[in-house]
């Protein structure tokens, strides 16, 4: 991906609209978040996706397009991403669609990037905030047969050939160069956010957004939404995640709480050896 | 044959602990399916010691894929080897552990499998009368648990939190088969190229691994006061973590950040110093088996989480308890 290259660079970035998780309130008796009332928002950990194909396009041109699986209101999140700058987006929304578990999302949203035209690199979020699976970017890579590159921090070095990254794992930083066309999952390490523009949001409501149902692309029925999905929910149960454990307050005798605290680690045995 | 495999993951030749947290679960599962547990590794230059630890704690099996070109880990080869092992062998159930390796292998290998796959499992079980794995997890930051099962594919498929359960004892006695697998020449074959890995980046930190976690907030207030937790960690032998703000504000590396937008920890024990405990912090921490909490403010929803909670300046309470510990482990020597 040189710059003044001939073939301009297209770069996709899927992304989710999911509740946002900022301004929610906390229920003290069970420790669990109160949803009723959380907007929808571009899920955050797309942000530093689109942020990284951004700049990927400022230094050696092309596209960046959003694509987005979800209900039709998942059209905001699609606007939001090109307030940021991006090219342009695609909404796949059908209720065929609806249930899908993250096998069966990567499969339609194959189609779709495949319907786009496909591209030269995907770029996608590392997870989800709701979901929370980090499926969907390495199940795309499989059904588009592209090389992939999950937990990428930066980008060292791109070009028409090929691209170098460092991906965090736990034993350290390990890099990779990957061929054209590939598919990245990024991390929050890449790139500070950018906040959308003012000319960028008046572009995004001029822009228009084509809308994909199951009928627009070459897909099995047998595969989507709830019934095409391998896996199924069974129950769902709320746990109680507040521990009402011991509280002392310091009031000036720091000496005393670290006392209580320290007799607590040992009845724990989480500090070894007796007490002086 | 029905089967249970456990993907081992080792790093230089070593075998990590998770790999034994795998065997504990599969056994679980072998035992109550009447089956037998195989353990797979792919890599090179493991010893046979280190292979023959994998029977001696729980497998009845292991399948060695050693190729030079699969030492390091490739999505794109270590999934097209696995498939092939799989599609031969027919497993009912495959479970991987919930790292940077797992949790990329795994939806790739669900893909070509038609598989259902279930992400950073905290319990598994065996539904009576179907034989299904029921596959529990937290969702949505923790604030549910759902519990899935695949009832009509096959291999049933799982990534398993690190630190989610303990290895079972070692058993030298224990007697199993050791396969040596050779690759496919064409599975090898990739489009990623591994260049190297750099360890030697100052800040890296390996916190899911860690047994004890020190964590600071907006509340150390500067960059030079991480001092007084890393001076408190080398105590407790612990990793030091980081709240969302303090990374934000250029205080600690991104390695270390805890929660929804960095790493998921489940330490024996879990010290949290100035930090409030926003809804994304307290998702990285809820499976801590034991929470302190040291902050000012009397209503930071940390101390309602917390086993422990201090109201108090964590600049007094700190350096107090780095004193204490300190102290303690002379008076042991």
């Amino acid at each position: 991906m040189l710059a003044y290259q001939e073939k301009p660079v297209k770069i996709i970035v899927p992304i989710k609209q999911v509740p946002e998780t900022g301004n929610v309130k906390m229920d003290p008796q069970t420790g669990t978040m109160i949803r009723s009332g959380a907007a929808a928002v571009v899920n955050p950990l797309d942000l530093y996706a689109i942020e990284a194909a951004l700049r990927l396009r400022e230094r050696h041109g092309g596209s960046v397009t959003v694509v987005s699986m979800g209900p039709p209101a998942a059209i905001k999140a699609i606007r939001e991403a090109i307030a940021m700058g991006c090219d342009g987006g695609v909404l796949v929304s059908d209720r065929k669609f609806a249930g899908s578990d993250t096998w069966a999302t990567s499969y339609t949203l194959a189609a779709a990037i495949r319907w786009m035209g496909g591209s030269d690199l995907i770029v996608a979020g590392e997870r989800a905030t709701d979901g929370d699976t980090a499926q969907v970017g390495p199940g795309l890579a499989a059904w588009l047969d592209v090389p992939l590159a999950t937990y990428v921090a930066h980008i060292t070095h791109a070009s028409e050939a090929g691209i170098s990254v460092e991906r965090l794992t736990e034993e350290g930083y390990q890099q990779v160069e990957l061929a054209l066309p590939a598919l990245l999952t990024v991390v929050k390490e890449i790139a500070t956010v950018r906040l959308p523009t003012l000319r960028g949001k008046k572009r995004a409501r001029q822009t228009e957004v084509p809308l994909l149902t199951a009928a627009d692309l070459d897909l099995d029925g047998a595969r989507l939404g709830l019934k095409g999905s391998p896996t199924k929910v069974v129950k769902i149960a709320r746990p109680k995640v507040a521990r009402g454990g011991e509280r002392v307050a310091v009031n000036g005798d720091p000496a005393a709480a670290v006392d209580a605290l320290i007799a607590f680690l040992e009845q724990r045995q989480l500090v070894t050896g007796g007490r002086q | 044959m029905s089967f249970i495999w456990t993907i081992a993951e080792q790093h230089d030749g070593e075998l990590k602990a998770v790999s034994f947290e795998l065997l504990a679960r599969g056994r679980a599962l072998a035992d109550a399916l009447d089956t037998r547990l195989a353990s797979v590794l792919i890599g090179a230059e493991v010893s046979e010691a280190q292979l023959q630890e994998l029977v001696v704690r729980g497998a009845d099996e292991v399948y060695y894929i050693e190729d030079r070109r699969l030492a390091e880990f490739v999505c794109e080869s270590w999934s097209n080897t696995l498939a092939t092992l799989v599609r031969q062998y027919q497993p009912a159930v495959i479970l991987a552990a919930a790292t940077s390796t797992g949790r990329t292998l795994m939806p790739h290998l669900a893909v070509k499998l038609n598989a259902g796959l279930t992400a950073d499992c905290t319990e598994l079980a065996i539904e009576a009368g179907t034989d299904n794995l029921l596959q529990t997890r937290p969702a949505i930051g923790g604030n549910i648990m759902a519990t899935i099962k695949t009832p009509d594919n096959r291999p049933q498929m799982a990534t398993v939190r690190p630190r989610s359960t303990v290895p079972l004892p070692r058993d030298p006695q224990r007697a199993g088969k050791i396969i040596r697998v050779p690759a496919d020449e064409a599975e090898v074959e990739t489009r990623v190229r591994v260049l190297g890995c750099r360890t030697d980046a100052e800040d890296f930190v390996n916190l899911e691994e860690a047994e004890v976690v020190v964590a600071g907030g907006k509340g150390m207030k500067r960059a030079e006061n991480f001092a007084l937790l890393r001076d408190l960690a080398a105590q407790l032998d612990a990793m030091v973590g980081a709240s969302r703000d303090a990374v934000d504000r250029g205080w600690i590396g991104y390695p270390h950040q805890i929660g929804l937008s960095g790493k998921t920890i489940s330490p024996k024990l879990y010290i949290g110093a100035g930090i409030s405990g926003s809804i994304q912090h307290l998702a990285g921490i809820k499976t801590a088996e034991t929470i302190v909490s040291v902050n000012r403010d009397p209503d930071a929803p940390l101390h309602s989480i917390a086993d422990f909670a201090i109201v108090g300046d964590l600049f007094e309470v700190v350096p107090e308890l780095t004193r204490r510990l300190k102290a303690l482990k002379a008076a042991e020597t």
